[in-house]
C-alpha cells in the first residue's frame, strides 16, 4: 500500500467517511473509492461492499480486484431512557452499534438503570445536533411523548440516518404524521419513519420488543427494507 | 449533563498499528484475506500487519496460516512485489492444525509503505 493511499485512507476513517480500497490482485495497483467515484464498475463495487460491509472480489476488464470496505461505526440514538431502552441499548452495543440514550428526564436517564451506556440529558434535538448523524446512524424514539419524540424525529428526517423508528400505535403515528406535516415535512420524508417500530414478531415485553426493533434496523441496513 | 461516548476504536486498528510501525521506520507488510471457501475462520477483508521483526497485529486465520504468511511477508518486504497466496486444508489436515473443518483461504500480501 502506497504511503499516499494509506494516509488518505486513515484520514477518511478519522473523518468518518466511508471508503473502499480496491486492489488489483495481479500487480497490486490500488485505488481509493468513495461513494460515487470512478467508472460504473468501480462505483457499483464500492457501493455494494459498503452497504453489506463485506469485502469481495470483482472482475473488471479482465482483471481481478479485491474491494475492501472501511465503513464508519454504526450508531444508534435511543430517545427515551425507558424500559425498552434498557434492553435495546445493550443488545445494540453487542451488535457493534455505538449507542447513546437521550432523555432530559433525569429520573429516567440514570447510570443505575443504564450501566455502561452513554447517556445524554440534553433535549433530544439539541443532543442529536452534537452527534454524528450519518448514513450509518439509526434513531429510535421510545418516549411516546411528542414533546420529546417529535424534535428527535425532525432532526433524524433532516439527516441521512439509514433507519428511523418510532414507538407507538398506528393511531399515535397518524397524529405524529400530521404534526410533522405541519412542520413542513413531505409525505415521502415522513414515510422514512418505521412506525409502529420493529418487526411484527408477536413480541411480549421490553426485551422482545427491543429484539424486533434491532432486527428491523439491521434488515434496513443490510437489505434496504 | 452529557456523558461522552467512550467506545473504543473500531476493528480496523490493524492499519493504525501498521502506520505507527512504519512511522517508526520499520518495514511492514499487510496481508488481507481475499476470498474463502468452506469453513474459514476469518472473512474476506480481514487483515494482518507484520513487521520484519515478526510483530503482528490482526489476523487472517485462527492462527493456522499466520506462520506461513509471515514468512512470505518477509520476502514481500524485501522485494516489494505483492503476492497472492492460497492455502488449502483437507478435513483431516484441518483437524491436525486445529481448524474446525476444511477450507481454503486466499491471502494478498503487500508491502506497507
Amino acid at each position: 500500500m502506497e504511503r499516499a493511499i494509506r494516509e488518505q485512507l486513515l484520514a477518511d476513517r478519522a473523518a468518518g467517511r466511508p471508503v473502499v480500497v480496491a486492489t488489483a490482485l495481479d500487480d497490486g495497483e490500488q485505488r481509493l473509492l468513495h461513494h460515487d467515484e470512478g467508472t460504473a464498475a468501480f462505483a457499483e463495487g464500492a457501493a455494494a461492499t459498503l452497504r453489506f460491509d463485506r469485502a469481495e472480489t470483482r472482475e473488471i476488464d479482465g482483471r481481478r480486484w479485491l474491494f475492501n470496505p472501511y465503513n464508519p461505526p454504526l450508531r444508534l440514538y435511543i430517545i427515551g431512557a425507558v424500559h425498552i431502552a434498557q434492553s435495546l441499548a445493550p443488545l445494540a452495543a453487542h451488535t457493534e452499534f455505538n449507542v447513546t440514550v437521550i432523555d432530559p428526564r433525569r429520573t429516567f436517564a440514570t447510570a443505575e438503570r443504564f450501566p455502561g451506556v452513554a447517556l445524554d440529558t440534553a433535549w433530544p434535538d439539541e443532543a442529536l445536533a452534537t452527534y454524528t448523524l450519518d448514513g450509518r446512524s439509526a434513531v429510535v424514539t421510545l418516549t411516546h411523548d411528542p414533546k420529546l419524540d417529535d424534535p428527535a424525529l425532525a432532526a433524524a428526517l433532516n439527516s441521512e440516518a439509514f433507519y428511523i423508528g418510532a414507538l407507538g400505535s398506528r393511531r399515535t403515528h397518524a397524529g405524529r404524521r400530521e404534526r410533522l406535516a405541519e412542520q413542513g415535512f413531505g409525505e415521502d420524508q415522513i414515510d422514512r419513519i418505521h412506525a409502529p417500530v420493529g418487526f411484527s414478531i408477536g413480541a411480549r415485553g421490553p426485551a422482545e420488543i427491543a429484539i424486533s426493533i434491532l432486527a428491523e434496523a439491521i434488515s434496513v441496513l443490510r437489505t434496504g427494507q | 449533563m452529557t456523558t461522552t461516548n467512550t467506545a473504543g476504536a473500531g476493528p480496523d486498528d490493524v492499519l493504525e498499528q501498521a502506520a505507527a510501525w512504519r512511522e517508526a521506520g520499520r518495514d511492514v507488510a499487510l496481508a488481507t484475506v481475499v476470498s474463502t471457501w468452506g469453513s474459514a475462520p476469518r472473512r474476506p477483508g480481514a487483515q494482518l500487519a507484520v513487521t520484519a521483526a515478526g510483530d503482528m497485529a490482526g489476523s487472517v486465520s485462527g492462527g493456522c496460516i499466520e506462520g506461513a504468511v509471515i514468512a512470505e511477508a518477509r520476502e514481500v518486504m524485501e522485494e516489494g512485489e505483492p503476492k497472492l497466496l492460497e492455502f488449502g486444508v483437507t478435513n483431516d489436515q484441518a483437524w491436525e492444525v486445529g481448524l474446525a473443518c476444511g477450507g481454503r483461504i486466499e491471502v494478498f500480501v503487500e508491502r506497507f509503505d
